[in-house]
């Protein structure tokens, strides 16, 4: 992994929801171009450590971050960057597909018109973006059907499409699959692994055939602490500690 | 035995309770039906009362009422809406916030006569605008409030947190995210909030009473600083106050039926807007 410079990373970052303690000191990196699995059990401040990237928290008034979180130089909760610039450049994907009610051209247009692209420019983007992430086919001859009908999959890509239109530099993903079929989840997969050619890709998963599908590093999180951090082939083969090694086979979680 | 008879006698509970609701409303239907039915006709609807409303239509009342209802939505839409989006999307959790929630519950069980009062008391007197449309409109727009704010506030929150975040992820701000993508999915519920408000305001007597209707006016079109007839007060005054109740009887049942199709094609509109969207 030496030759992929990290891109987005963590410092010594604690969050609290009131009195709740959710993340614990975590340092964590992301590799440029590479794509990195977050794994841990169900409330282990896996997707809370997600949305810190993109200042999700900003509006929920109980929350209360501390560290630092970095994007190649740049602090993402500096005063001289605004939360609209930030996620313009950090893009995201949900858990369930959460298409706008709009028609399909629509859903991609809407962020371009917010981000004040120029209209001239817009139906090409969209085009390229519905291509990049292989729905054009689909979907080409009826952009004007509200997104709504698309299948969950359909949907779900449709989203994806959405984000890479701004050009992102990082994509988070917060179980992108958990609520598709096998073969929406193959696909989805499938162009993930095309898009870490362009973006840097974050993605949070319960499903560790899928971390070791297409992740190239695993960083396995409990209780609000990075517990392991490392290449996915070394951290689902030769796990360092005991509770990564557990939760890996499957003994908990 | 008894763990036999146990689903009898619960579904013979839940239907002869289903089978009371539904024969009293099919009595009253009935009831106004039958009885206001034969006289009811096109000139019944389209002219005005003549001979001290032994002869003649209700067609001053029906345009007051559309009129009356029209002024209500004008007044009461614009600032419920607003408020409920300040409640559901802005407001934190702040014991003050927590109060406003509280006092427009209650103000939703306020009795419609104390409505009717302030009306009279505020916009009739204080504000100058006398007994007139204008006012009575307002005092049902009050009235109208906490129900448009407390549906539209249940249609927000049916809107999932995930929507906002999608809008929110590609660089909306708070207020993008609310106007172009909450709003226009929250939007087959709050209409429908907004049409039974107003199916409710218009069938009432009570607040406009004191502010603004009138037993007989004589022409058909209203102004806003005049006073008006309207279906609900019609019906009151015909089945109540007349000097001929038995001439009139007759009408007053055929004043029931109208008010009774005003509101049930009000409410039909807010179930065709739900059908609509539902099939999208």
């Amino acid at each position: 992994m030496t030759d992929h410079p990290t891109k987005l990373s963590a410092h010594s970052v604690n969050l609290w929801f009131g009195n709740k303690h959710v993340l614990k000191d975590v340092s964590v990196t992301f590799p440029r171009n590479q794509i990195t699995a977050l794994i841990g059990p169900s409330g282990c401040g896996k997707s809370t450590l997600l949305r810190c990237f993109n200042r999700m928290h900003d509006l929920s008034p109980d929350a209360r971050i501390t560290g630092e979180f970095l994007l190649d130089n740049q602090n993402l909760y500096d005063h001289g960057i605004s939360v609209t610039q930030v996620r313009r450049r950090v893009g995201m994907v949900f858990q369930r597909a959460n298409p706008f009610p709009k028609s399909i051209y629509e859903n991609i247009n809407y962020g371009l018109k917010i981000n004040h692209i120029p209209k001239t420019e817009r139906q090409g983007i969209i085009e390229n973006a519905l291509k990049e992430s292989y729905i054009w086919d689909e979907v080409k001859d009826e952009l004007q059907k509200p997104a709504t009908r698309l299948s969950g999959g359909q949907q779900q890509r449709l989203c994806i499409a959405r984000t890479v239109a701004l050009r992102p530099e990082v994509i988070l993903m917060d179980e992108p699959c958990s609520a598709l079929d096998p073969l929406s989840t193959l696909k989805i997969e499938e162009l993930i692994v095309k898009l870490k050619k362009d973006y840097t890709i974050v993605i949070v998963t319960h499903n560790m055939q899928q971390a070791q599908r297409i992740a190239d590093k695993t960083i396995f999180m409990y209780l609000g602490e990075v517990v392991e951090a490392g290449d996915t082939k070394a951290l689902f083969e030769h796990p360092q500690q005991e509770m990564t090694a557990n939760y890996v086979r499957g003994r908990f979680g | 035995m008894i763990k036999k008879l146990t689903p009898v006698i619960e579904w013979g509970t839940l239907l002869l309770t289903t089978g009371t609701v539904c024969f009293f409303l099919v009595a009253i239907l009935w009831d106004l039906v039958s009885k206001g039915a034969p006289s009811l006709s096109w000139e019944f609807v389209s002219s005005i009362p003549r001979e001290g409303m032994t002869k003649g239509g209700i067609l001053p009342a029906i345009t007051g009422t559309i009129l009356l209802t029209l002024i209500t939505a004008a007044a009461a839409v614009p600032f419920g809406v607003s408020c409920a989006v300040y409640l559901n999307e802005y407001a934190t959790d702040s014991a003050l916030n927590r109060l406003i929630r509280a006092s427009i519950r209650n103000l939703a069980g306020v009795p419609s006569i104390i409505y009717g009062l302030f009306g009279l008391a505020l916009f009739v007197q204080a504000l100058q605008m006398g007994t007139s449309l204008l006012a009575a409109g307002l005092t049902l727009g009050l009235l109208s409030l906490p129900y448009i704010i407390t549906t539209t506030e249940e249609a927000l929150r049916r809107i999932p947190a995930s929507t906002r975040e999608g809008a929110l992820a590609i660089g909306a701000t708070q207020f993008e995210s609310i106007r172009d993508v909450v709003m226009p999915s929250a939007l087959p519920g709050i209409l429908t909030g907004v049409v039974l408000s107003l199916s409710r305001a218009a069938g009432e007597t009570a607040p406009i009473l004191f502010t603004g209707v009138a037993f007989y006016i004589n022409s058909p079109t209203g102004s806003l600083n005049q006073e008006f007839m309207a279906l609900p007060y019609h019906l009151y005054m015909l089945s109540t106050q007349h000097h001929a109740i038995e001439e009139v009887r007759p009408l007053a049942y055929s004043t029931a039926l109208v008010l009774i199709i005003v509101v049930f094609l009000l409410n039909l509109t807010a179930f065709y807007i739900r059908y609509k969207h539902s099939k999208k």
